[in-house]
């Protein structure tokens, strides 16, 4: 290292104000919250929109469209990371909406905690998305995992919740784990943990092709891992299941999106040289995962359960994507492969936050409809929530005009152009599968009667109008897919 | 041609009545929801009339175009236009909406707004499907329109309505999805077009040509339904509503037989050649196989289930009968007479199949069982309606001067020209036809009256009558003067034939 490297850059912070104050938001929170006698914690509440908001304002005013590296080419800020970060903050604002009422109706949640591991683990996944450096990104997901461990295990006289902590814990631990292997590996073969430095000495040629090898295959057992994809999975349903509905929303919701940045930030931007290397990998797991995935979910009657498993194919799927970039050494359909599984991420996230969103709209104090029974005869008790469920549901299988259509037509069309006719047709196979539970969602909906003690679906205003327009928002994206695309492959272009 | 977007009307004008007839809420507004129903489709029916008036018989090319970028990321297009082919269904499915409308009038009591809405959507999505000219828009209305047609199964439907609703969709979607697979396939070939007519020229290798055609053969002959993948439709039609049946029978069986002639022999001409015998073979097993089928049924709507897949058998026969090579390099052209008859014979079975369904429904509504058993004598409590009843039934047997027999001659000439034996067969349906519907109407219709049921029946009332009258303009008229319809169809077909003579590969 030359003289010169080791001087002290003073670090470009503008890069890094929306997390700089998230950060300091939080921490005033923290104090804030134990001053409030408030049972309902409103003021935490509107406290914490307001930073997410200040967040958006923040994030907007230093977007440049540009790729700027600050720390130490530590932290990147680009476009693909000015967008993923504020469908982050919408998503995070959405899932605190929905879930404000299901956490007031259970004392034991209903801290200020809740709030602030929910910021926590927002900073966390906008470190996630602005790293440029293999310790970033560890410090990001470490930051994101450790406020999720403690927020499944919130409601903490629950036994269900606390095995779902502790497994998760304990599986995200040995995760962690993995990946920090793998980069030790990676170091090992490269000498630099700096992605750009690692891309740089792959393409010179200069890495110990063995050692690479293993790290990138501890890498993608990382990855895995937190995408939560097969074999790396068995957290996923347990999790989902476990948690409270509003934590599962949240893992459910946000987290897929930073999952997506550090594939994109570690093996495309890094490793984009060994790409024959982990696309071979990912295959495999995305293969795995829409198989396993889809099964698995036909045999739940748990409905958090069966997204669970329904979470796991829709990751596979997503990954489809990613590994049909470099087709033989030719990047030409990179941008157009990998900006198809943003799109996907994004309208996942969107179709899983409503859907989650709806098992909370219909959920009380002691009382989780957290079964697919408990939807029964949804049309009769309300037609236009049942309408926006629907949607939903055949937005997951992947049913036009609904936007999950265009979101596996865009990964299948990146997929069949790089020769893969195979892999498409197992994932349309496996989407059939996928087919049949969502619709029995629609058929307990439309088709039986509502159980007897059916409750009245007693929601804020708010909370209706945003379930309502996140529905419409499935099928308005669904027909007018054009700006969110271009916008995916526009970000992607300008930060690959 | 003026500038006015009909082919837009037809399609949203539907939808958006759909949309307004469900904004009438509950159950208490269920006569301004049936009020509403009824003047949606009208209009909707409305705008397609001129289609027909103000369409150009002497050319082949596509009519009334529109075309808007609607997804430029992957050069999908809004793009519309009809031809001789595609335009009378559209006609069809709007003037069948209204049918459907009066038809649900007063048997449906339970959530009329969702029901009317359902079938409003599905005339605009299924209008959608015929005049598309870009393949993803095609698609994604071909999906989509089965949305409202598994929840009118699975809402208002029969006793074991929820399997039928599951069998229906997943069946369908099975198929489609290969069919997707080749959309995009056709597209990164033809390096990044989705246009129907674009692919339509382009040489493909025959490889290629078969996946194409075997994969849209899975689409569309599950829809069609061709045998052995017929299985669903009686399923569906025997737990659909009436209305779902009428649907079902009149429209969305020929969405099958329509692809074939927009996508399958267009695109894979070589491999429709080569795969020729196989869908004749296929077809003359749907006729004779189907048939006696039907004969056996106890069920009247699984015995018109039935027929309607041996009718539906002529027509993939009518369209699959190529001739011997003429030239080289030119392949056997496949016969106008065969062509032409078999759109006449969807036509004409949507009048009829689509009638007969409304006969059971109209017995049904009364007795409540599709038994025939249950039934006999009927025609002495309900004359009128009997009358009507033999009229339908008459022209489900291709009796002269009904529409049925129009079609299924046109189809037994052109197979005789092809090949005797394959006429031979196919002939046979006139004999088994008449025998299950015959031999139906016999035992329902005439004898002594069998039980109270029948004892206390009501003869139809005056909107019941109104339904069937106009169904039987249509079928005697279609039967007794067929010209306004082959008319249109001619240059159309012409032009097809002529285009699927020629080798598409390099």
């Amino acid at each position: 290292m030359t003289l010169a490297e080791m001087q002290f850059v003073p670090p470009d912070l503008r890069l890094a104000v929306a997390e700089i104050f998230l950060l300091a938001m939080t921490c005033l929170i923290m104090i804030v919250d134990l001053f409030v006698k408030d049972k309902k914690r409103t003021t935490t509440f509107v406290l914490t929109q307001l930073t997410l908001v200040g967040a958006i304002v923040a994030t907007a005013l230093t977007s440049t469209g540009q790729t700027f590296y600050t720390f130490n080419n530590m932290f990147v800020g680009d476009l693909m990371g000015d967008l993923l970060k504020e469908l982050l903050y919408v998503t995070v604002m959405v899932v605190l909406f929905y879930s404000r009422a299901y956490v007031q109706a259970r004392p034991d949640m209903a801290k200020g905690e809740f709030y602030t591991l929910t910021l926590f683990a927002t900073l966390g996944m906008m470190v996630m998305i602005s790293a440029n450096h293999f310790l970033t990104i560890y410090i990001g997901i470490e930051l994101l995992s450790l406020a999720l461990y403690a927020m499944v295990a919130l409601n903490r006289d629950s036994v269900a919740s606390t095995e779902a902590a502790m497994k998760y814990f304990v599986l995200g631990a040995l995760a962690s784990g993995l990946l920090l292997y793998g980069m030790s590996m990676i170091y090992g073969a490269t000498g630099t943990l700096d992605i750009s430095a690692v891309a740089e000495r792959l393409f010179d040629g200069q890495a110990n092709k063995t050692i690479l090898g293993f790290g990138i295959v501890f890498l993608v057992a990382g990855i895995g891992f937190k995408l939560g994809v097969v074999p790396f999975h068995m957290w996923i349903p347990d999790v989902y299941h476990g948690a409270p509905t509003a934590v599962t929303l949240f893992i459910g919701s946000a987290p897929k999106l930073a999952a997506f940045a550090i594939v994109i930030r570690m093996l495309v931007n890094g490793l984009i040289v060994a790409s024959a290397d982990w696309q071979a990998m990912l295959m495999i797991l995305s293969v795995l995962s829409m198989a396993i995935g889809n099964f698995g979910a036909i045999a739940q009657t748990n409905l958090k359960r069966m997204l669970a498993y329904s979470a796991i194919s829709h990751m596979g799927f997503m990954l489809l994507g990613l590994i049909t970039g470099v087709i033989g050494g030719d990047a030409r359909y990179a941008i157009n492969a990998y900006s198809s599984s943003m799109f996907y991420v994004i309208t996942y996230v969107l179709t899983s936050a409503g859907t989650f969103g709806m098992i909370m709209l219909l959920s009380r104090a002691g009382f989780e409809s957290d079964e697919i029974s408990d939807f029964a005869g949804l049309n009769k008790r309300s037609p236009w929530f049942a309408a926006m469920m629907m949607m939903m549901m055949f937005s997951m299988a992947g049913v036009p005009f609904f936007v999950g259509f265009f979101a596996k037509f865009s990964v299948l069309q990146a997929v069949v152009a790089a020769g893969y006719l195979w892999l498409a047709i197992a994932a349309v196979f496996f989407s059939l599968v996928g087919a049949y539970y969502y619709l029995r969602v629609v058929k307990v909906m439309y088709f039986e009667p509502p159980p007897a003690n059916a409750h009245r679906i007693d929601a804020t205003f708010d909370v209706k109008l945003l379930l309502s327009a996140n529905g419409l928002a499935v099928a308005a994206i669904g027909i007018f897919p054009q700006t969110l695309m271009s916008l995916c492959a526009v970000a992607l272009l300008r930060s690959l | 041609m003026s500038g006015t977007p009909l082919l837009s009307y037809a399609i949203w004008v539907p939808i958006l009545a759909g949309l307004i007839v469900l904004a009438t809420g509950s159950d208490r507004n269920a006569p301004l929801a049936r009020m509403l129903a009824l003047l949606g489709s009208l209009a909707g029916l409305l705008v397609t009339i001129p289609l027909y008036t103000g369409f150009d018989v002497t050319t082949p090319a596509m009519q009334f175009v529109e075309l808007s970028p609607w997804i430029p990321r992957f050069n999908i297009n809004y793009s519309l236009g009809v031809d001789g082919i595609s335009m009378l269904f559209l006609i069809l499915n709007s003037f069948i909406t209204v049918i459907v409308v009066l038809a649900g009038w007063q048997v449906i009591s339970s959530r009329v707004a969702q029901y009317n809405a359902a079938f409003l959507i599905m005339s605009g999505l299924l209008n959608g499907i015929f005049a598309s000219l870009d393949a993803m828009l095609f698609y994604v209305f071909f999906e989509a329109s089965l949305i409202p047609l598994y929840l009118i199964i699975g809402v208002w439907g029969g006793p074991r309505r929820v399997y039928a609703a599951f069998k229906f969709f997943l069946f369908t979607l099975m198929g489609s999805l290969l069919f997707l697979i080749s959309l995009i396939y056709l597209f990164v070939q033809s390096g990044g077009s989705f246009s129907i007519l674009d692919w339509h020229k382009m040489p493909i290798p025959m490889v290629a040509q078969m996946w194409i055609f075997l994969a849209s053969l899975i689409a569309f002959a599950v829809k069609v339904p061709m045998w052995p993948v017929h299985t669903w439709l009686p399923d569906a039609h025997v737990e659909a509503p009436t209305g779902g049946s009428i649907v079902l029978a009149a429209i969305a069986l020929k969405l099958g037989a329509y692809g074939f002639l927009r996508f399958s022999l267009p695109i894979a001409p070589d491999a429709a050649h080569e795969l020729s015998g196989l869908m004749v073979a296929l077809s003359l097993i749907a006729i004779v196989y189907i048939g006696l089928v039907a004969l056996v049924q106890e069920d009247m709507k699984k015995l018109v289930a039935y027929s309607s897949i041996a009718h539906m058998g002529f027509v993939t026969l009518g369209f699959f009968m190529f001739g011997a090579p003429t030239e080289a390099g030119a392949l056997g052209a496949g016969s106008v007479l065969g062509v032409e008859g078999a759109l006449m014979q969807m036509v004409s079975h949507g009048f009829v199949a689509g009638a007969m369904f409304y006969c059971i429904g109209v017995m049904y509504d009364r007795v409540h069982s599709r038994k025939i058993a249950d039934y006999g004598g009927v025609v002495n409590t309900m004359p009128k309606f009997a009358a009507f009843f033999m009229l339908f039934a008459m022209a489900n047997a291709a009796l002269p001067a009904t529409s049925g027999f129009v079609g299924e001659f046109m189809i037994i000439m052109a197979a005789v020209k092809f090949n005797f034996w394959v006429g031979f067969t196919a002939a046979t349906t006139l004999i088994v036809g008449a025998a299950y519907t015959l031999w139906m109407y016999k035992r329902v219709v005439f004898g002594a009256v069998a039980n109270h049921h029948v004892a206390e029946l009501t003869d139809i009332n005056g909107r019941e009558f109104l339904i069937l009258a106009l169904l039987a303009v249509c079928a005697l008229g279609m039967g007794l003067y067929p010209l306004p319809f082959t008319e249109v169809m001619h240059s159309s077909v012409n032009e097809l034939l002529r285009h699927i003579a020629v080798s598409k590969i390099l």
